[in-house]
């Protein structure tokens, strides 16, 4: 996957994560710690299981209608005072965010947590049109200042140590130097953030649910940042991506339980709050957008993805991503969910990301609304490999190595003559050229194989 | 009752002992069991590695070697799972999927099928149990920590009636090793990490052996054990569930 | 074609045959000691929990922490002795970041994750109980419901411009997972169980 030139691919990013071991058992303790946290909570429920499935079949459901929902959502909402945007991709996403600034002669926005924006480059294409964003999530805010994409979309600064944002503090928001208490940190942020609400006239949240019944939108957050952004506001921009809708309210009554505690552990969040009519002489907007959804929708095989209500659950459970780092998938979306969503995006670009995966399942049966992440990522593999996005090299020895097993009587051969040639000739195998021996011992070739052995041991059972 | 008993490839070429004694097992249960000599592979490896069309060779030769038997056991859950998985055949489908029903797991096997209930076993060690993923959330060998239902462990249930064995707990359960097929190449870093830290995890409680149901697991376990010089064994399941140590 | 027909038509060709659309099944509750569980799982999110009389209670509590010279907001007019009681303008909604303590009456709570109900018309303006420092709720004892379906269930077709679940007060734990409470809302919040 990875050619001279290219791009790093995930591989090779892990690797660099992992020259600082004490680093990587830090940020696999933390993660396991809330991978925990999501345990207990979960296990705090008996029907767990029972409100996963619903959760799954009321998604599934959705998806299946997804068409009419839009509509109804588009009208209810609508009605409720609510001005309805369609964006095709993430350039038309930006491009109306961009015109109702405009509109309104602003050029200075606040925003809490969206992915979808992450998603789209919202940050870059604004600046390049002269608006200012500031991310008012405190995980947010401490990478945007660190000129850092997010690493995790519900800790999108997990992989930062307190020292690290202490510094970050301490050159953009003078806290004083060697100051890395997290209770003093928040406080600065706190007094920062406060007066970017108090003089922003345009906010952006992104969109948690939407529901299709009532044209109301849900935003969840624990700081209450998307409440003092929009509420201060006079126009309130929600991002959403069309996945995001539900058919009714009493939805939320099953989402809600799941959300929060498959992401933290925690009962609920501190806020979640319903918008359903902008305030009167103020304007809200939601952009409903595309961006690949309605294709990923067509591919039997992936349209679960779209279930996803972005708990992040599967990242803290994942052996691969809590010991290579958000980083290393170099999608807004890292983790295993982002290694299925990824693909649809960008094919090439992302071929790396299925690979990333050790198919162990855990993050299949974390999943609040039951996405097949692990079996979808073995799909993946065998799409990219069909598109092509697979080096020739590894194509070759794949061939090969089919020719071989497709053969007893090759196998048979090919088998004692890789024996032998191990206990001659250790020397060539053990190099580094060979990736398994460069951190571990080859297995010993025994004398005989298990054929052998039986040839001599028990009666024959072939032709 | 005749089973026909399929050994990974690998397992047949560095593993022997641990096919010997899964034969051995079965053979004292009073199972008839034959062991095919044309097999080779369940196709796995190209599979997850995203070249699942190569693997028809695979399995039509799996198809032709195992369609007669009453039940197919492995001593490998990864093997296990694929074949239920994704064997199908050009050539006798039908076939395919009769066998995608009667593979079964070397564990599951004595547990669900021949329901052993003693074994005539002894192996005076402390023990760490490695549950391989692809046998514990594909095959559902035990309760997994994800899942809310009530615990249930097919290898402790064995492992348990082992004479002079002692389980020892682990601070993380069921993570899995790393091995993950190509991956322990392609993405030999994190691979070795996890590793490392499921080691660390039976060393810090005092594991003579790691075993477990699934020998790549194992042998890259193994691989590490023996980088860092350790004396602590890997061993599969069957070779303790057939020791007859003193 | 506009995006909006192009959207449709590629959602409304990809989707697959329809779905049923489940039933939310009744999840398992326990319907005793629901204050008693509302309230150990809010003050283990942070709140602080008081069971009270009356109204002269809930403002004596407040009296140990709120000084005469604190600004103080309630549209609850049991409370007008103790705070402002002045209908809030959303045009000068800039005007209360100076506010040290809102008071706002809860729709009903739920035992299973601590969180209150409230409406706009409850919180005056949408922003006041994000915006002050301190944020107290006054939640009638009989308005305790099990589980979230039961809320939905209450809220029913209710047509709110605004209403949110509140659990505790404005909290993060960004920086290295150490939880602080305080965040961009209230530093604190204090539920009052009234009779």
């Amino acid at each position: 996957m990875m050619g001279a030139g290219k791009t790093r691919d995930h591989s090779a990013l892990a690797d660099v994560f992992n020259q600082d071991e004490p680093r990587v058992n830090w940020h696999d303790e933390t993660l396991w710690f809330i991978r925990q946290k999501r345990d207990k909570a979960a296990f705090a429920i008996p029907d767990w299981e029972l409100l996963r499935e619903t959760a799954s079949q009321i998604k599934a459901h959705t998806l299946s209608h997804l068409s009419q929902y839009l509509q109804e959502f588009e009208k209810n909402a609508q009605a409720n005072g609510i001005t309805v945007h369609w964006a095709a991709d993430a350039q038309e996403h930006n491009e109306i965010v961009f015109s109702i600034l405009q509109k309104h002669g602003v050029d200075r926005m606040v925003k809490s947590k969206s992915m979808l924006t992450e998603e789209c480059h919202l940050n870059d294409y604004l600046a390049r049109h002269g608006i200012e964003v500031i991310d008012s999530d405190l995980g947010e805010r401490i990478v945007q200042l660190a000129q850092e994409p997010p690493s995790h979309i519900v800790l999108p600064c997990i992989h930062k140590k307190k020292e690290e944002i202490g510094e970050i503090f301490h050159e953009h928001l003078g806290t004083e130097a060697g100051m890395s208490d997290p209770q003093v940190l928040t406080e600065t942020a706190r007094q920062h953030l406060r007066e970017t609400f108090l003089t922003r006239r345009a906010a952006l949240t992104g969109v948690n649910f939407a529901v299709a019944e009532t044209g109301e939108f849900v935003v969840c957050t624990n700081e209450g940042n998307a409440d003092m952004g929009a509420h201060l506001a006079d126009v309130h921009i929600a991002s959403m991506g069309i996945e995001k809708l539900i058919p009714r309210r009493e939805h939320l009554g099953v989402f809600l339980r799941l959300l929060t505690r498959s992401a933290t552990g925690q009962p609920i969040t501190t806020y979640s709050s319903h918008f359903r009519k902008p305030r009167p002489g103020h304007e809200m907007h939601v952009v409903l957008v595309d961006n690949g959804r309605s294709v990923q929708l067509g591919r039997e095989d992936f349209r679960n993805s779209l279930k996803c209500i972005r708990c992040g659950a599967c990242m803290n459970t994942c052996p691969v991503y809590r010991r290579s780092g958000g980083h290393s998938y170099k999608s807004a979306v890292a983790g295993p969910i982002g290694s299925i969503l990824a693909p649809n995006l960008d094919m090439k670009k992302h071929a790396d990301l299925p690979f990333a995966s050790t198919l162990c399942g855990s993050c299949t049966n974390v999943c609040p609304v039951k996405i097949d992440i692990h079996d979808q990522l073995y799909k993946w593999r065998q799409v990219v490999v069909q598109e092509g996005h697979v080096d020739a090299k590894k194509a070759a020895g794949m061939k090969a190595m089919a020719a071989v097993l497709s053969s007893p009587a090759t196998f048979k051969l090919a088998g004692k003559a890789g024996r032998l040639f191990m206990r001659r000739v250790p020397l060539l195998v053990n190099n580094s050229f060979n990736p398994w021996y460069k951190q571990r011992e080859m297995p010993q070739p025994p004398n005989e194989s298990f054929r052998e052995w039986y040839r001599k041991n028990r009666k024959q059972h072939d032709q | 009752m005749t089973v026909g008993l399929f050994i990974p490839c690998y397992v047949d070429q560095f593993y022997p002992k641990a096919a010997i004694a899964t034969l051995e097992l079965l053979e004292k249960a009073g199972v008839q069991v034959e062991f095919p000599a044309r097999q080779t592979c369940c196709g796995q490896p190209m599979a997850n590695s995203g070249f699942e069309h190569l693997t028809s060779g695979c399995n039509e030769l799996l198809v032709e070697n195992f369609a007669q038997y009453d039940y197919i056991v492995s001593p490998s859950g990864s093997c296990v799972l694929h074949v239920k998985e994704h064997l199908h055949s050009h050539k006798q489908e039908a076939q395919a999927q009769n066998i995608r029903g009667k593979v079964y797991e070397l564990v599951e096997f004595l547990t669900d099928v021949l329901k052993v209930e003693s074994l005539n076993a002894r192996f005076p060690h402390k023990v760490g149990l490695h549950q391989s993923c692809h046998g514990q959330r594909g095959l559902r060998l035990s309760q997994m920590t994800e899942r809310v239902e009530p615990p249930f462990s097919k290898p402790e249930q064995l492992l348990n009636l082992v004479q002079g064995l002692e389980l020892i707990p682990l601070s993380r359960k069921d993570e899995c090793c790393g091995f993950g097929g190509t991956f322990c190449v392609t993405e030999e870093a994190v691979s070795v990490k996890m590793g490392k830290d499921r080691i660390t995890d039976h060393l810090q409680h005092g594991a003579e052996v790691i075993t477990g149901s699934d020998m790549s697991c194992l042998m890259h376990l193994e691989g590490i054990l023996r980088r860092q010089k350790s004396n602590v064994k890997v061993m599969h399941i069957a070779e303790i569930l057939n020791a007859q140590e003193a | 074609m506009t995006s909006r027909e192009k959207i449709l038509r590629a959602v409304a060709q990809n989707q697959p045959a329809l779905l049923p659309l489940p039933e939310v099944p009744p999840f398992q509750q326990d319907t005793s000691e629901l204050s008693g569980r509302f309230t150990e799982v809010a003050v283990a999110i942070g709140a602080r929990v008081f069971r009270v009389m009356d109204y002269g209670e809930v403002a004596q509590v407040l009296r140990q922490n709120f000084l005469p010279s604190h600004r103080i907001i309630s549209a609850i007019p049991e409370l007008a002795g103790f705070a402002e009681a002045t209908p809030l303008q959303d045009a000068h909604r800039h005007q209360l970041a100076t506010v040290d303590l809102a008071v706002a009456a809860a729709h009903f709570g739920v035992a299973e994750n601590g969180a209150v109900w409230l409406t706009e018309e409850q919180m005056g303006v949408r922003v006041l109980p994000f915006i002050t420092q301190h944020l107290a709720v006054v939640l009638p004892v009989k308005q305790i419901l099990p589980l979230m379906p039961d809320a939905y269930a209450r809220i029913g077709q209710a047509a709110y411009g605004y209403g949110v679940f509140m659990a505790g007060p404005s909290k993060t734990a960004d920086i290295e997972q150490s939880l602080v409470l305080g965040a961009h809302g209230p530093r604190t919040m204090t539920v009052f169980l009234i009779d």
